[in-house]
């Protein structure tokens, strides 16, 4: 049986999706003018978008096999395709990469004024990155685009960013190449070990023995887990956010901890599916202490960008804790929240930007009483900030809820724990609220402030009609991934030849192996 | 066979050789007459593209061809090497014009002299006896010790130059010690005939074969600046004219690989165990002191030195593999490093200009800002030392990683990961100082056009073989099969 539709629309669309951006980059190249350049980066942005659409319209629901297909022959000597194709958990991403790349280039218009041509091009280079390890089916491939992203972030934060952004940057590449790395000899070890092929469906066919999964998982998951970033490995992520211009803020938070994630969906779950039952319990006991301390981490932060970005360690918690339940509610919770974060997160970033841009300055004590001076933002900062902690009716409400009902489905312990985090989520969002918006108008800026002006409002816009159609009509999104999940937790679960579903087994039997 | 019999049969498979060899003499005559040296470099191109056009045509014919009585052989093996030589010679040509006048030191020779050393790394990469290879060795070697010295007036080339013909001496003389052994064990210095004589006899677990090998990593581990016989590489790379450390990084690298490709791989096939044995702990000591010595460095020749000792150990991953593929895989990673590394020091010496050394890293500061296509190549190079897709250094580790895990050293392929992300810290120091700083001073570029083509050229093969590395794959599957 094939697991593949290829594509009919006569066109290769995802290959034009992906690399659209490329093309617009090589156009820049050779533009002069700092004013054509943003137009152009804002084009080929749109066009980007515009292009994806047909692939949401085509898109059939009923199955789980990949859709849109397109294979070419690229490196026969290791038997290495260009093959790209989406299925109902990758789609999605697709248009949240498309979308916050229009929004991180309206939201640098202004901020950037030097080295403007290199900012957008290593912006349109991230961007076929990022839509490129959605559409990867062949592993190398997948690699290439995972590296590709490290150049242009890496100047992103470096170049443009804040005071300390020469550190951030250097750790940002070390942190994210050391945990890639692993993943290299991990890919080539199961090149070997599945048969010569580093085609992502016919790998996941393969049975591996179980103390070669468990070393490979661990391989993927050092990548994936400083990706996230998961618990041990976050340090990164504070300093990195807190650096970058808001753009990269919103592409890190946005788009690229998601990658982590969708790394474990699609290789760790289907791949190392005993591995993955093997660590379950680790997996999730990391996933909640990321939620309760990114969530007292964040209550202590004085910078503004770095409280929103402990709260990503929190809140990608809540994500990882939701696929490692292993169930279809917290699965699809997981990656609804995926997709919540990055808009709610994003949007939090581009505010942070736009306050930032006025002011100039991220620390908390600074600011104050903006209600008064400048309503539309307050406004604004109020449904993300609501979003942010979950209030019914929002977008990140859902996920939390499908993801911590997940959770109890597990253990009830895990579904309590998680529910605290929740608690301190509100905690935190409703503190920071309180100091920035309310409160009397602070004097160190009040002489700064004028209100959103029509570029700005139209960035942050889309991402509140995205906050409550999600949390309205979350089916818009599920309905996409209804069988994509139940396929993938028949995978999960469907190599236990008949074992019982035991984690304390499996552990024994995989240290009995290694000792 | 009588002196008569020289027949042109006998002189086809050599002419490459025989190009080389007559075109640094006709430039030696040429430098009496002729004032302009880009008349001498120009001359010097056309020659080695002739032999390089020569060397083409045959390539992937089947079959190697031994001459003079199984001494030299032009088979796929030698032929793919050559092609790393032409192109070093032909790149180093064209990045030495400006930058010898800049170092008042733009004699005639020098071009000679590169070509010798030229034709003396083929000879190594086509010997099939040992005397032969130290013959080519030889003729390398000797040349490359004047090219380090050849700015006269200046005390760092010449100590550069000293230091590297003591141990160069010395290095030749383990190898002679090494040959001399195997000829008392068996009789024979044809690299051929050694092999078909151990097994014969069943001489594998030999001492007087073990000690022989032993000599011979130290001599050709000196010739590729692996861990610990790399000493004299950052003296010798700082010192020496920056055009000299861009082409010695290269082709007697390069030289060195061959060679002990071929000797290990025949000669000492029965032995593949042991010596695979010792090459990797050579590895891992050149990845670990090239990349961690590296950070320490602010002299850019110095960094680009203890980076190129680095080099060597990945592709000594390729060899320790053993097997055919991961020969290919060590070819395809020395002539991606050729490409990267000599686009590196271009750049390097564009900064050179009067009275302004511009070695120092701190040089590079601000780059980006008055210089951006400079420092965007120079970006490219770096990734692609590091080995960061799409670059094709991503694609000649990447090779050289699936041949190593293919024969089982996992954990080599680990730790040769860790260092290589270790050597990220250097490379993108460079990237950080050009972009994320100010510049302190004007920094004034010293370009040419044989410059401009030269980076142009490495920087497209970078990049074009990083996204599409099936053509080259290709080839270089070409060199073990024909």
């Amino acid at each position: 049986m094939e697991d593949i539709i290829f594509n009919k629309l006569g066109y290769p669309i995802l290959t034009l999706t992906t690399f659209l951006p490329i093309i617009g980059a090589l156009f820049i190249l050779f533009l002069r003018n700092d004013a054509l350049i943003k137009w152009v980066a804002l084009i080929t942005t749109i066009a980007v978008f515009i292009v994806s659409l047909p692939i949401y319209k085509h898109f059939d629901k009923t199955t789980y096999k990949m859709q849109f297909v397109e294979s070419h022959s690229w490196i026969p000597l290791w038997d290495i395709t260009y093959k790209v194709g989406v299925d109902g958990i990758s789609i999605l991403f697709i248009i949240l990469t498309a979308l916050l790349s229009i929004l991180c280039v309206t939201v640098s218009w202004k901020a950037i004024q030097n080295k403007v041509k290199e900012f957008f091009i290593s912006l349109l280079i991230m961007e076929t990155a990022m839509i490129g390890i959605f559409v990867s089916l062949n592993l190398l491939l997948f690699y290439l685009f995972w590296e590709l992203m490290l150049i242009p972030m890496f100047l992103l934060i470096g170049v443009w960013g804040g005071p300390n952004r020469i550190y951030a940057a250097i750790k940002f590449v070390l942190f994210t190449l050391a945990g890639s790395v692993f993943m290299l000899i991990g890919i080539i070890v199961l090149y070997y070990a599945g048969g010569k092929t580093f085609d992502i469906l016919a790998l996941s066919k393969v049975h591996y023995p179980l103390s070669l999964q468990a070393w490979l998982f661990l391989g993927f998951f050092a990548a994936f887990a400083v990706k996230v970033p998961m618990f041990p490995v976050h340090t990164w992520l504070p300093d990195a956010h807190t650096e970058a211009p808001t753009a990269g803020s919103v592409i890190l938070a946005g788009i690229l901890l998601k990658m982590g994630a969708y790394g474990f969906l699609r290789f760790s779950l289907p791949i190392f599916p005993d591995a993955t039952r093997a660590f379950l319990v680790p997996m999730i006991i990391l996933s909640i202490t990321a939620i309760i301390y990114g969530a007292y981490v964040t209550l202590m932060q004085k910078d503004l960008k770095r409280l929103i970005a402990y709260s990503s360690v929190s809140h990608m918690g809540f994500v990882t804790l939701g696929i490692f339940t292993l169930n279809k509610t917290g699965l699809e919770g997981g990656i609804l929240q995926m997709i919540n974060h990055g808009v709610v997160t994003g949007a939090l970033f581009l505010c942070v930007g736009i306050i930032y841009e006025r002011t100039h300055t991220r620390v908390i004590e600074d600011y104050g009483g903006l209600s008064k001076s400048v309503p539309v933002y307050a406004t604004f900062f109020a449904i993300f900030s609501l979003a942010a902690i979950g209030f019914p009716g929002m977008n990140a409400f859902i996920g939390e809820f499908l993801i911590i009902s997940g959770a109890f489905k597990v253990r009830t312990i895990f579904g309590a724990l998680s529910i605290w985090g929740v608690a301190l989520g509100v905690t935190y969002m409703v503190w920071l609220y309180y100091r920035v918006v309310l409160n009397e108008v602070n004097p160190r800026i009040r002489h700064h402030l004028s209100d959103l002006d029509l570029r700005e409002i139209a960035t942050l816009t889309p991402l509140v009609i995205l906050v409550f159609l999600i949390g309205l009509q979350p089916d818009i999104l599920l309905s996409y991934m209804h069988t994509s999940v139940e396929h993938l937790i028949e995978q999960v679960n469907g190599s236990a030849h008949g074992q019982a579903y035991n984690f304390a087994n499996l552990i024994t039997q995989y240290i009995k192996e290694i000792f | 066979m009588s002196f008569l019999n020289l027949n042109f049969m006998y002189i086809k498979p050599i002419a490459p050789e025989l190009i080389i060899t007559c075109i640094a003499l006709i430039l030696m005559l040429l430098d009496l007459i002729v004032r302009r040296k880009e008349v001498i470099a120009l001359v010097g191109i056309i020659g080695t593209t002739l032999a390089l056009y020569l060397t083409f045509k045959v390539y992937g014919l089947a079959g190697p061809q031994t001459v003079f009585n199984g001494m030299f052989v032009l088979d796929g093996y030698s032929s793919f090497f050559k092609f790393i030589f032409y192109i070093n010679a032909i790149l180093t040509i064209c990045i030495s014009l400006k930058y010898m006048e800049i170092e008042k030191a733009a004699y005639g020779e020098y071009y000679a002299l590169l070509l010798f050393a030229t034709a003396g790394m083929m000879i190594i990469a086509s010997a099939l006896d040992l005397i032969v290879l130290y013959l080519g060795i030889e003729l390398m070697s000797l040349s490359t010790y004047i090219l380090v010295g050849i700015i006269r007036h200046d005390t760092k080339s010449n100590e550069a130059a000293i230091k590297y013909f003591l141990l160069g001496g010395f290095s030749s003389a383990f190898l002679l010690y090494g040959a001399s052994l195997i000829y008392g064990l068996t009789g024979t210095t044809n690299i051929g005939a050694i092999a078909a004589f151990i097994s014969e006899k069943g001489f594998a677990g030999n001492q007087m074969l073990l000690l022989s090998m032993a000599l011979f990593t130290v001599a050709f581990g000196f010739k590729i600046a692996a861990a610990p016989f790399h000493m004299w590489a950052p003296d010798a790379y700082e010192g020496a004219p920056t055009s000299i450390t861009a082409f010695m990084s290269v082709g007697p690298k390069a030289a060195g690989f061959a060679a002990l490709g071929r000797v290990f791989m025949v000669a000492f096939s029965s032995i593949k165990v042991e010596w695979s044995t010792v090459l990797i702990p050579l590895a891992v000591l050149s990845m670990c002191i090239g990349n961690i010595v590296a950070i320490s460095q602010t002299n850019i020749k110095r960094m680009l030195a203890y980076s190129s000792i680095a080099h060597a150990g990945y592709a000594l991953l390729g060899v320790i593999a053993g097997t055919n593929s991961g020969l290919s895989s060590m070819m395809n990673y020395m002539f991606i490093y050729a490409f990267m590394n000599i686009g590196a020091f271009a750049v390097v010496i564009m900064l050179r200009r009067e009275g302004f050394k511009g070695e120092d890293l701190s040089d590079y500061e601000g780059l980006a800002k008055n210089h951006p296509l400079a420092a965007a190549l120079m970006l490219v190079f770096m990734f692609s030392l590091t080995g960061i897709p799409p670059t094709a250094g991503f694609i000649a580790k990447f090779y050289v990683f699936m041949e190593v895990i293919k024969t089982g050293h996992v954990l080599l392929a680990v730790i040769a990961v860790l260092f290589s992300v270790a050597s990220a810290f250097f490379y993108l120091r460079v990237v950080m100082y050009m972009y994320m700083k100010e510049p302190r001073g004007e920094v004034i570029l010293t370009t040419s056009a044989p410059i401009c083509i030269a980076l142009a050229v490495t920087a497209l093969i970078v990049i074009v073989f990083g996204i599409f590395p099936s053509s080259l794959l290709d080839f270089v599957s070409l060199a073990i099969s024909g």
